[in-house]
């Protein structure tokens, strides 16, 4: 373990200055667990920089935890697991390249990783072409383990559908008929919306509007008249990363939270964190939550995690971070093979243990669209909460119960013969 | 649909305002420095970061006051140690190459600094809400920008028409060389014009963290419009600049409530025809740097 | 006056007549080292796309420094030239042909044309005013890309093509990364040998000599509008044929490539490598990928090291890294 922290302690001395990057020129990352073992390597695509880079940070420092917590147990299949981190920036194309590199240059194993759903469905492709197993971490878009599903790619977070599924019953019986939805400009918004107005025309609810806002968009005003002219029950917020900060911000000087009911699907950990206490509301699904009375395991993992990172709580992103490299090792010891296609196999069915579930229901990696069952955790933001405790989670549902069918999903799966 | 209408130009105005009082540095750097500074989105989020710091000890009015000048004397050591070595070259691609590096380093700065998390900037209570429920979008906190980049505006002109630094900086628009002959020490004079210029991008960075999360990327999406306002109002006028970033707010406001899809393209459509039709813009000066 | 000009026009234009054998010595030994970059990269510790995307930045930025270096004007939107040629060959790809070469044709001819077009509205204007310009336009089509989700995919990105296999005389060749290696390499030749052309031939000498003193030849009478059209037009080709190569490389087409920040990147490299020298922009594209290859997988902060890049070139290398050479040993 000595050398591990050694490399951490490069990468926080080289934090320290910017010209100190020169320095990294010079210096190799070499990991050496005991020199006559070869490391099993897992790449992971994220964004370090970029309007994603809070939600990147988790998921990494969440897989880095898991990778020192597999060295210290031992490793994998008494192999060290190493992780080499490549930022995305956000960006799919920057994804693909990263991905080249880790494959040609670092001859990675396995793949994992990206925030987004653009970057998600890119790397997904490129796995697909490359023979190499992808676990997304984070992208939600339903496509990845539905339409487009790969017999290579299996998914950790959660599909759009189950975060709307969450949530659409309580919010619609609470607050009415009638809603209104913002919109991120990309496939994770896009999958959203179309799911909540499924199920919105199915319980025979109205939908009031419905704009697109761009990645990127800073202003919400004028979408927000437009919002006060159709008076919806519910306005919807399905934006991501910082828009939605904007737009919470936004949407609370102008006192609309107060008259109109807020809520999404996703929130994140890092979203509330970003946000100032008055801003700080709605009903919302988180995909994971740090605190649950009586679940197994999960007040050492919270304490170990917070030892690690300065009091940091982990958030649904760290989660991820944490279960996925856990699959990987899981799925390698079933599978008792790198092979790409024996790994596969190995992860098809994976139930995760408690201590790496983290949550009442154990999730299992659904064979037939590699989804993870995991479990969503509707609830609400409390007026005026204050860092760690901003989330009152109302129930813990399993993700059986949520998630469509493999077939309703559209996921044929084909295996190359 | 006619009040909305009227809503949506309303709003667009305030928020024209915005991007006036972030185009004003820009403007008066592009001016005497003539420097295109692709930087000045760094700056104000610099400051902003600078205004979270110092909340607590200070106040959210104090953070306002002390935090541009922060980011004005890191202003002060870029100009003097990088930006001035460039003045002599005539080509403008190398301050436009270097600002849009040091834009990178800033940023990266930043996120190593206070981290890739955003943080929450909170404004005083009593500018945060609305002033009537029908005007919603009037909220004390964007009166009271719209006010700041208007004082802003007024205050420039005062100083560029009445004190002797302001003469010597509109003198200098027009022809250094000459002013340099009449020995004005013009290093100094270029320095005071840069620094005024980032305090500026300083004040327009926490007013836009007050209405937008407060994270290392806060600049990019703010420079461009900014710059597309000073284009549009015209290079090397101030009131241009501040009408410039009124017609894009209004343009784009207008535009949401038709055609929501185009309201980003909108702004660069209509600079795009300004510079074609009247390339100095509104109320800019001809020739001027070509 | 038209005599300083021209003899301006012969120290700065690459030609022939001057040191011929150590600039074929010099071309034959660049052409071998191309050539066997699959063989010797490995060696060092590359991978053959990655020397690819080298080829193909540069290839980009040299068709930016025809009008940026030779021509005198800066434009800070030519990913959008780029971006136009990685759509067309991806929306190609995706819906048309199935054709390597009919989909790169028309890519490089999306984004040609549309340089062909709108570089006469640019030219109008000169320093500054035609920066701001460009930009204007290549934003533009950033937002068009993003806000088109229907053909372009949006935000998401141009996706689900494939780099198809290489039509050659009699049977299909698969393209792997050698292939495309070797396909980024011809096109680079092509266009390099075009550009040398272009460069010696008297449109090339009128191009510098604008560069050198345009209102002197607007005394004289000439059309300078319409010569640095023609630049921008012939740049523009080359920014879109570029594009079109990466949309092969990638097998994806990402509104990134039309932002400004990516115009800034082939800037840089042209400024790095040296403006005032015909290879150049190579020499940029082989410092700047690799250098961001290499120290965004060492250390989280690459950005303040590209950016560290950016000032140094500037400060220090105002003519590039083969200016300071060159002067070095030419003194």
């Amino acid at each position: 373990m000595t050398n591990q922290s050694a490399l951490i302690d490069r990468r926080s001395v080289l934090k320290a200055g910017a010209a100190a990057g020169i320095a990294g020129l010079l210096a190799t990352p070499e990991p050496t667990w005991a020199a006559s073992e070869k490391p099993i390597k897992i790449g992971m695509v994220d964004p370090i920089t970029s309007i994603f880079a809070a939600l990147g940070h988790s998921e990494i420092k969440g897989a880095k935890f898991a990778e020192e917590e597999i060295n210290k147990k031992g490793g994998i299949m008494s192999r060290p697991l190493q992780l080499i981190v490549e930022d995305s920036a956000g960006s799919p194309g920057t994804a693909i390249d990263k991905a080249k590199r880790l494959v040609a240059r670092e001859k990675i194993n396995f793949l994992m990783g990206t925030v987004n759903s653009a970057a998600s469905l890119a790397v997904s492709q490129f796995a697909n072409q490359h023979n190499m197993l992808f676990l997304c971490t984070g992208g939600h878009v339903d496509a990845l383990t539905g339409t487009n599903c790969q017999w290579n790619t299996f998914r950790t977070c959660s599909t759009t559908w189950m975060l709307t599924a969450g949530d659409f019953e309580t919010l619609f019986d609470k607050f009415g008929k009638s809603w209104y939805f913002i919109t991120t400009d990309y496939a994770f918004g896009h999958a959203e919306q179309a799911d909540y107005e499924k199920q919105l025309k199915h319980h025979g609810g109205t939908m009031a509007g419905s704009a697109l806002a761009p990645v990127g968009t800073t202003d919400f005003s004028s979408y927000l008249i437009e919002v006060k002219a159709k008076k919806p029950k519910v306005l919807c917020l399905l934006l991501a990363g910082d828009d939605q900060v904007n737009c919470m911000k936004q949407i609370a000087q102008f006192g609309i939270d107060k008259e109109i009911a807020v809520a999404g699907a996703l929130i994140e950990l890092e979203q509330l964190q970003s946000l100032p206490e008055n801003a700080r509301y709605g009903w919302w699904t988180a995909e994971w939550y740090w605190k649950q009375p009586n679940t197994p395991h999960l007040d050492d993992f919270v304490k170990a995690y917070r030892a690690k990172y300065k009091g940091e709580y982990p958030s649904a992103r760290s989660w991820f971070g944490y279960a996925s490299t856990y699959a990987i090792k899981l799925a390698v010891e079933r599978a008792k093979s790198l092979d790409t296609m024996k790994v596969v196999r190995g992860m098809e069915g994976l139930v995760l243990p408690p201590e790496v579930a983290l949550q009442p229901n154990a999730p299992m990696y659904r064979a037939a669209d590699h989804q993870l069952m995991l479990s969503m955790f509707p609830g609400h933001v409390v007026k005026g909460a204050k860092y760690p405790d901003l989330f009152d989670v109302s129930s813990i549902i399993p993700g059986e119960k949520l998630a469509l069918s493999p077939a309703a999903a559209g996921c044929k799966m084909t295996y190359p013969s | 649909m006619g009040l909305l209408l009227l809503f949506n130009g309303f709003n667009g105005l305030i928020q024209g305002a915005f991007y006036a009082l972030m185009a004003l540095g820009l403007a008066l750097i592009l001016g005497l420095n003539n420097t295109i500074n692709f930087a000045q989105g760094a700056f104000m989020a610099l400051a902003a970061y600078f205004s979270f710091t110092l909340t607590p000890y200070v106040g959210f009015w104090g953070g306002l006051i002390i935090a541009p000048l922060l980011a004005g004397a890191l202003g002060l050591a870029i100009e003097t140690t990088l930006v001035r070595r460039l003045y002599n070259r005539k080509d403008p691609i190398y301050t436009l190459l270097l600002t849009f590096g040091l834009a990178f380093i800033m940023q990266d700065m930043i996120r190593t600094i206070w981290g890739a998390q955003g943080k929450p900037l909170a404004i005083p209570q009593f500018l945060n809400q609305p002033l009537s429920s029908t005007y919603f979008f009037l909220t004390g906190y964007r009166l009271f920008v719209v006010g700041v980049a208007l004082a802003g505006t007024a205050a420039l002109f005062a100083v560029l028409r009445f004190t002797r630094i302001g003469i010597r900086i509109r003198a200098g628009n027009s022809d250094l060389e000459t002013i340099s002959a009449l020995g004005v020490n013009i290093y100094l004079l270029r320095s005071a014009n840069f620094v005024i210029g980032i305090v500026f991008a300083g004040v327009a960075g926490i007013l836009a963290a007050g209405q937008l999360g407060l994270n290392p990327n806060m600049g990019d999406a703010l420079i461009m419009p900014a710059f597309v306002a000073i284009v549009v109002g015209g290079v090397g006028s101030l009131v241009g600049s501040l009408l410039g970033g009124l017609i894009i707010g209004l343009a784009s406001g207008i535009t949401t409530a038709f055609y929501p899809a185009a309201s980003e393209v909108v702004i660069y459509i209509i600079m795009g025809v300004m510079l074609v039709v009247r390339p100095r813009g509104l109320m800019g000066q001809e020739g001027l740097f070509e | 006056m038209s005599t300083d000009l021209a003899t301006e026009a012969a120290r700065t234009a690459p030609q022939a007549r001057t040191g011929v054998s150590r600039r074929t010595i010099g071309n034959v030994v660049l052409g071998i080292v191309l050539l066997t970059v699959p063989l010797w990269l490995p060696l060092v510790g590359g991978y053959t796309d990655l020397a690819s995307r080298v080829l193909i930045y540069a290839l980009a930025a040299m068709g930016l420094n025809l009008l940026l270096g030779f021509t005198g004007g800066l434009s800070f939107g030519h990913a959008a030239y780029f971006g136009l040629g990685a759509y067309g060959v991806g929306l190609m790809l995706k819906y048309e042909t199935h054709s390597l070469f009919l989909a790169l044709a028309a890519g490089t001819l999306l984004g040609g044309l549309a340089a062909t077009l709108l570089g006469p509205i640019a030219v109008r204007r000169r320093g500054i005013y035609f920066s701001m310009i460009t930009i204007a336009i290549g934003q533009m089509f950033y937002f068009i890309a993003i806000r088109w989700n229907t053909l372009t995919g949006g935000y998401d990105g141009l996706s689900g093509f494939a780099r198809p296999k290489f039509a050659g005389p009699g049977h299909l060749l698969p393209m792997g990364p050698t292939g495309m290696y070797y396909l980024v390499l011809a096109a680079f030749a092509i266009a390099a040998l075009l550009l040398w052309v272009v460069l010696n031939a008297p449109l090339g000498h009128a191009f510098v000599a604008i560069r050198e003193n345009h209102k002197r030849l607007t005394f004289l009478g000439v059309s300078t509008q319409r010569y640095i059209a023609i630049s921008f037009a012939i740049s523009g080709f080359i920014a879109a044929l570029a594009g079109g190569l990466n949309a092969l490389l990638d097998g994806f087409a990402s509104p990134n490539l039309l932002n400004y920040s990516m115009s800034g990147d082939f800037l840089i490299i042209a400024v790095l490598g040296g403006m005032r020298n015909f290879y150049g922009p190579l020499a940029g594209a082989v410092i700047f990928v690799l250098v961001r290859d290499y120290v965004s997988s060492v250390t989280d902060n690459w950005m303040s090291v590209i950016g560290l890049v950016f000032v140094i070139s500037v400060i220090f290398f105002p003519m590039g890294v083969l200016g300071f050479f060159n002067r070095k040993s030419g003194s």
